[in-house]
């Protein structure tokens, strides 16, 4: 009972503000409504039972992400583009691949339901009782099996770092200098 | 816990806004916020298997894609940083420097 009041809480706080988010004109709007989503999502996650996602959601997401947006978003004169009509024929776009992916994926599931054996729709998660503690389950994991990828993850961090200075350097500047 | 078609309909919710988002904003730096918001619809995917099949490797993925989402949302802003010192506009239709 409180599993489901907890999930329609978190589902709907992030569908809703995920909703205003695309309709906002102002784009420090929309990244508060994409906060709210993100926050929702990590209740979920935390209700998943995955407790060391819902920090790293939120410091690095919340924390670190979104004020990468929003210091981009004051940087950046936009007071032009609240002025302007958005397209109509884009609209229309949109409308056709939200039914067609919703469409598309919703038959898939309802038919993964029906089809005997098929295990899209599992009941049998382990309780939340018996579950072996979260952050010692997904280090292990991270570090034996998947040490590689780790360490091409941290390289490829190190690359974007590098490339997001050089490119947002500005040249002229340092030309002079 | 609940079913699991609870959060798979969430996830495609989420994933649908996300696309209608790319399609419809001119706002460039709005575009790669829906696009994070993909991402993070993928990402309840990712747990709530994990959670489903007792493998930590679910997460795994998701952390990775949590990476990548700060990686590609540095290089992108660093972009579009750029573009507007050039250009003074963050407006995808006004980017037409290739179309002729």
């Amino acid at each position: 009972m409180l599993d489901s009041i907890l999930f329609y809480f978190f589902a709907g706080v992030a569908v809703l503000s995920a909703a205003l988010m695309v309709t906002r004109r102002n784009a420090i709007h929309s990244a508060v409504f994409l906060i709210t989503t993100l926050l929702a999502t990590a209740g979920i996650f935390l209700q998943l039972r995955a407790e060391f996602l819902f920090i790293a959601q939120i410091i690095l997401y919340v924390g670190g992400i979104m004020v990468l947006f929003i210091f981009v978003i004051m940087l950046v004169r936009l007071d032009v583009a609240l002025h302007h009509i958005r397209f109509r024929l884009q609209r229309f776009v949109a409308l056709i691949v939200a039914l067609t992916l919703g469409g598309y994926i919703s038959a898939i599931l309802f038919w993964a339901r029906k089809l005997p054996g098929q295990g899209l729709f599992i009941q049998g998660a382990a309780p939340a009782e018996k579950l072996s503690p979260n952050s010692e389950k997904l280090a292990e994991s991270l570090f034996s099996g998947y040490l590689l990828p780790f360490e091409i993850a941290s390289v490829l961090l190190l690359v974007a770092m590098v490339g997001a200075v050089v490119m947002a350097k500005n040249k002229k500047g340092a030309g002079e200098s | 816990m609940m079913s699991p078609a609870h959060y798979l309909f969430l996830s495609l919710a989420l994933f649908i806004i996300g696309c209608i988002g790319v399609i419809t904003r001119r706002n460039v730096i709005v575009v790669l916020m829906s696009i994070e918001l993909i991402l993070n619809a993928v990402n309840i995917n990712l747990v709530l298997f994990s959670r489903i099949f007792g493998d930590a490797a679910g997460q795994v993925f998701a952390l990775f894609i949590i990476a990548d989402a700060a990686a590609e949302a540095a290089v992108g802003l660093g972009i579009i940083i750029a573009f507007f010192r050039n250009r003074e506009t963050v407006l995808a239709d006004e980017m037409d420097l290739l179309k002729w």
